[in-house]
């Protein structure tokens, strides 16, 4: 029996950080993922926040991990090459109520670690964010924003680079253990042999666990809406903005939040829905969304609105109960080998990686854990050509004339980047996929100039027929077929 | 670094036209930026007619509209840069200093001077996140004008059962052109009491092919979670909102929102151009001027227009004053009636819409007196007389282009290598199709039989424009010729 053997179940944060964390060993890992690139779920429909670990219940996985995870995370971008912004954040609180909420808040995050809180009264509030309301609130200047596809991706890619397969659009449907070793199939009947199955499934991570002979853990999907609002707003909200936190159903209140790509988004709510994959937005929550965005922020303008989006929290805590469960990272003492990651909500994204060390310390207990020699620390992504000087750009476009032809001009995305984007190592040529890592698409226009460009050079250049051109994994083609 | 008298952003109708007019009232030198290949803009994609019934006094589809306006701002010599992208404009203080222009394209980073600047960058189209449509967000929902360039330039069909939101004039002409090209186009849904278009496009595109429009109607819910699968419809109360339990479901796998456009002014902001915060259109005095000296803005930039035909009169007028500014001579203010003068909305019972010129005149018949009222001239009553008895229209459509001459981008490519901008428009639109129109108009019920008998034809360039490419049934027994609108390099 080769306890080698590693199948990870989900490539979303917690399943690239922990690929990334594993090919640092000498390991046999495989990544099985439903959908056709990294981020497909939660991963990619958050807030993108680095949270600095003051709302989790001191003592719990949590807090730990997450406050662990907010220190380390910069050098881990830097590392990966991922953008992130030390952007602070601040509570706002609007009755005497609230500050005594953040004192509260203050304390407790104290406890956990976390460094710099303190409270602000109305001018210094004044100072920070001019244009939003309050009496004063609190800062926490350890709070930070990162593109979470980035992130994946650069995870994932850099646990390629190191050895780790990957396998996507091979959704697992059958874990049945034989012989002392897993036997893992996906959807198309392929079958994947392993001594250790991490299940970092995220909404499916209960029904992951059955599978695998692990009954009674149950997920509640808790849906959060979000707004995406025109890029050049994050010089009027430069940092987090939330709400001073108050009793509910287990969300961190409706907020706005600048993204590293210059956007402000507002969001979430927080509902329970009976379905784990109905993304919808509904016409009540924007409109509650908006009455809370603009109470928070006065002088906001619905027309900087450019689209929407939705995400779910896998909770643990079922609705009549709300709040928080404690995450549960373990290796499941009925089922030796299966390692089980499940209601990893927020804070997930910025408690990935010592969620990661965590599993690496799981498997180290039952494995000689082995480092690899000429392990690839460092990763670096395509340039972003809107980032660069005038002269980098004079420089890159003598190099290739193909950085001279903007593509996406919300974004100002050239064809280089959207090619350096179609050829990702993973072959993943969704619209998604160029839109994720070249950032086309995103802007104002909704991909109304890029799509028929990027279309055009699927087609052409990469010879995809058109009825084959998706926009996130199969089922989701975008057209019918030729016109004539 | 180079230096002009005028330099005009985007080669659009406007643009070109804006060139004409600089060059006319005697600028010595002029630059025409142009970010795609192409000149032309987005009439390229538009191969409907109904252009040049003012500027050229004929029925011109898009990309023949398209040509003259370059043919004519090629013949008064100005110079032409296409595939630059300009980023910023730095403002120059004062009317004696220069702005600064800078483009990027295949060759690099250009900076230009110019005394001059006349802003003809169009518009864009407002969007599905811009009005947020509750629901899921599943592949298969566009803007018209992307669904226009996909179909009439890629060879790209959106989908087989098509809902259009909005009846805007350009998701119109799409639920005739998708039907043309078989689809199925279930319904137009518009918010407001009347459709948003003009009437000519209510009678000739919606009318023609029965294709239902629910006004006072909107799309309460998008439903599909990879795929769109279907749409609700809902009944508008007075509030603007939806009334509960008037909603039904339509299936389509396509829906496409024809629901306004917004003028695009992100270069004017690099350059301090004051903006409309309404609608996003450039400011101007009446002689099209911004607050910025020098800097002027013309089209669709400035405030959305009917039609193409008056951009290019607009633009004219910004490139002559344009010259005039910099000559400190009195410059001439726009005629803002010039602007919209068409009828839109339904047709009135009973009454056709002459399509004989801009005027769009309501012309009813009398069926005891045998008159007809309501036409501004006798064309009017012609018009509508054979509309009663036998009505024709412009067949326009695409066929596709040989596989052979696929390699099109590389000599695209090798003429830009070669310094050689100057590339007609049409001649690099994408190695699919060659726009065509019927060289006369066909009776009406022959149109779809028309566009199938081209869905088999493929042509080899070269072609020019108006060469004859095939003939079709015209419906009465004989042939109908059908010409290319635009032209094919070798």
């Amino acid at each position: 029996m080769d306890r080698r053997n590693i199948i990870i179940v989900g490539a979303g944060a917690i399943g690239c950080a922990v690929a990334r964390e594993l090919s640092r060993y000498e390991l046999n890992i495989t990544v099985l993922e439903k959908e056709c690139d990294v981020a497909g779920g939660i991963s990619g429909r958050n807030s993108a926040v680095v949270h600095a670990g003051f709302n989790n219940r001191p003592g719990s996985l949590m807090a730990k991990l997450c406050v662990e995870g907010n220190q380390g995370f910069e050098g881990l971008c830097k590392e990966l090459d991922v953008p992130y912004r030390k952007t602070g954040k601040v509570l706002v609180a609007f009755d005497e109520r609230d500050l005594q909420t953040l004192r509260a808040t203050i304390e407790q995050g104290e406890r956990n670690g976390c460094r710099g809180l303190r409270l602000i009264g109305r001018q210094e509030l004044n100072d920070f964010l001019p244009g939003i309301g309050g009496i004063g609130g609190m800062v926490s200047p350890e709070t930070a924003i990162t593109d979470p596809f980035l992130y994946c991706i650069a995870l994932a890619e850099n646990a390629l680079e190191n050895g780790a397969q990957f396998r996507f659009n091979a959704c697992v449907t059958d874990i049945r253990k034989q012989e002392g070793a897993f036997v893992v199939r996906t959807e198309s009947g392929e079958e994947f042999r392993a001594e250790h199955v991490i299940n970092c499934a995220g909404m499916n991570s209960d029904r992951i666990a059955e599978m695998a002979g692990v009954s009674g853990y149950r997920l509640y999907p808790c849906r959060g809406e979000y707004f995406i609002l025109d890029r050049g707003l994050d010089q009027q909200i430069p940092m987090p903005v939330y709400p001073a936190p108050r009793a509910g159903i287990g969300g961190l209140g409706v907020h706005l939040t600048p993204t590293t790509a210059g956007n402000v988004i507002i969001g979430p709510s927080a509902e329970y829905i009976p379905q784990t994959d109905d993304l919808s937005c509904t016409r009540e929550v924007m409109d509650q969304l908006l009455a809370e965005a603009k109470a928070l922020w006065p002088a906001f303008d619905r027309k900087e609105i450019i689209g929407n989006y939705a995400g779910i929290r896998p909770k643990l805590a079922p609705p009549e109960e709300g709040g928080y469960r404690d995450f549960v990272i373990r290796e499941e003492p009925d089922q030796p080998g299966l390692i089980d990651l499940i209601g990893i909500e927020s804070p997930g994204l910025t408690a990935s990686m010592p969620i990661a060390r965590m599993v690496r310390e799981i498997i180290g207990q039952r494995t000689e854990l082995k480092e690899k020699a000429g392990f690839t620390v460092e990763h670096r992504r395509p340039v972003r050509f809107r980032d660069l000087s005038e002269e980098e750009q004079a420089k890159l476009i003598e190099q290739d004339p193909e950085y001279g032809e903007i593509i996406c001009r919300c974004q100002k995305v050239t064809k280089r980047e959207i090619r350096n984007a179609i050829e990702n190592p993973f072959g993943a040529k969704s619209i998604s996929a160029i839109k994720y890592r070249a950032w086309a698409t995103t802007g104002r226009c909704n991909g109304g100039y890029c799509l028929t460009r990027i279309v055009d050079m699927l087609i052409n250049e990469y010879h995809v027929k058109p009825e084959e051109i998706t926009y996130r994994s199969s089922g989701s083609e975008l057209f019918s077929g030729e016109v004539k | 670094m180079d230096r002009y008298d005028v330099l005009i952003v985007g080669a659009g109708p406007g643009g070109l036209a804006a060139a004409r007019g600089a060059q006319a009232a005697g600028a010595n030198s002029i630059l025409l930026l142009e970010r795609d290949r192409v000149t032309g803009g987005i009439l390229n994609q538009c191969i409907h007619d109904g252009f040049g019934l003012v500027r050229y006094g004929a029925r011109l589809t898009g990309p023949e509209y398209a040509l003259r306006a370059l043919q004519e701002a090629e013949e008064s010599g100005i110079e032409l840069l296409t595939g630059y992208h300009v980023i910023h404009i730095e403002a120059g203080a004062g009317s004696e200093l220069a702005h600064t222009v800078t483009a990027i394209g295949p060759e690099g980073l250009r900076q230009i001077e110019a005394g001059a600047i006349v802003l003809a960058t169009g518009c864009r189209e407002r969007t599905r996140g811009a009005i947020s449509i509750p629901g899921s967000r599943p592949a298969g929902v566009f803007t018209a004008g992307v669904v226009q360039n996909l179909v009439n330039v890629r060879n790209v069909m959106p989908g087989k059962n098509v809902v259009i939101l909005g009846s805007g004039d350009v998701g119109m002409i799409m639920a005739r052109r998708l039907t043309l090209e078989g689809a199925a186009v279930k319904a137009v849904v518009e918010v407001l009491p009347e459709p948003a278009g003009l009437s000519r496009n209510v009678s000739q595109c919606l009318y023609d092919f029965d294709i239902p429009i629910y006004c006072s109607h909107t799309i309460s819910r998008i439903i599909g979670k990879k795929k769109l699968e279907a749409v609700e419809v809902s009944q508008l109360g007075e509030d603007g909102r939806p009334i509960k339990g008037t909603e039904w479901e339509i299936a389509c796998d396509a829906l496409i929102l024809s629901v306004g456009l917004i003028p695009e002014n992100e270069v004017a902001e690099t350059a301090g151009v004051a903006l409309d915060r309404k609608t996003n259109g450039v400011l101007t005095d009446p002689f099209l001027q911004t607050n910025v000296p020098g800097i002027f803005s013309c089209g669709n930039a400035r405030r959305i227009m009917d039609l193409a035909d008056f951009v290019s009169e607009q633009g004219e007028l910004a490139g002559r004053n344009a010259v005039t500014y910099l000559r400190q001579e009195e410059m001439k203010a726009w005629d803002e009636a010039r602007t919209s003068s068409m009828a839109k909305g339904f047709p009135p019972e009973g009454t056709v819409t002459c399509t004989m010129c801009p005027k769009g005149c309501q012309v009813k018949y009398d069926e005891q007196t045998g008159q007809f009222t309501g036409n501004g001239c006798e064309r009017g009553a012609e018009f509508a007389r054979q509309e009663r008895t036998a009505p024709r229209r412009f067949l326009t459509t695409t066929v596709r282009v040989a596989e052979a001459s696929h390699g099109q981008a590389d000599e695209t490519a090798s003429r830009e290598q070669a310094g050689d901008n100057l590339i007609p428009a049409g001649a690099s639109r994408g190695p699919g199709l060659l726009p065509v129109r019927s060289r006369e108009p066909i009776p009406r019920q022959a149109l779809e039989n028309a566009a199938f008998a081209l869905r088999d034809v493929t042509v080899e360039p070269p072609v020019a424009c108006g060469d004859i490419i095939a003939w079709v049934p015209d419906g009465e027994g004989g042939q109908a010729a059908i010409i290319a609108t635009a032209e094919l390099g070798k």
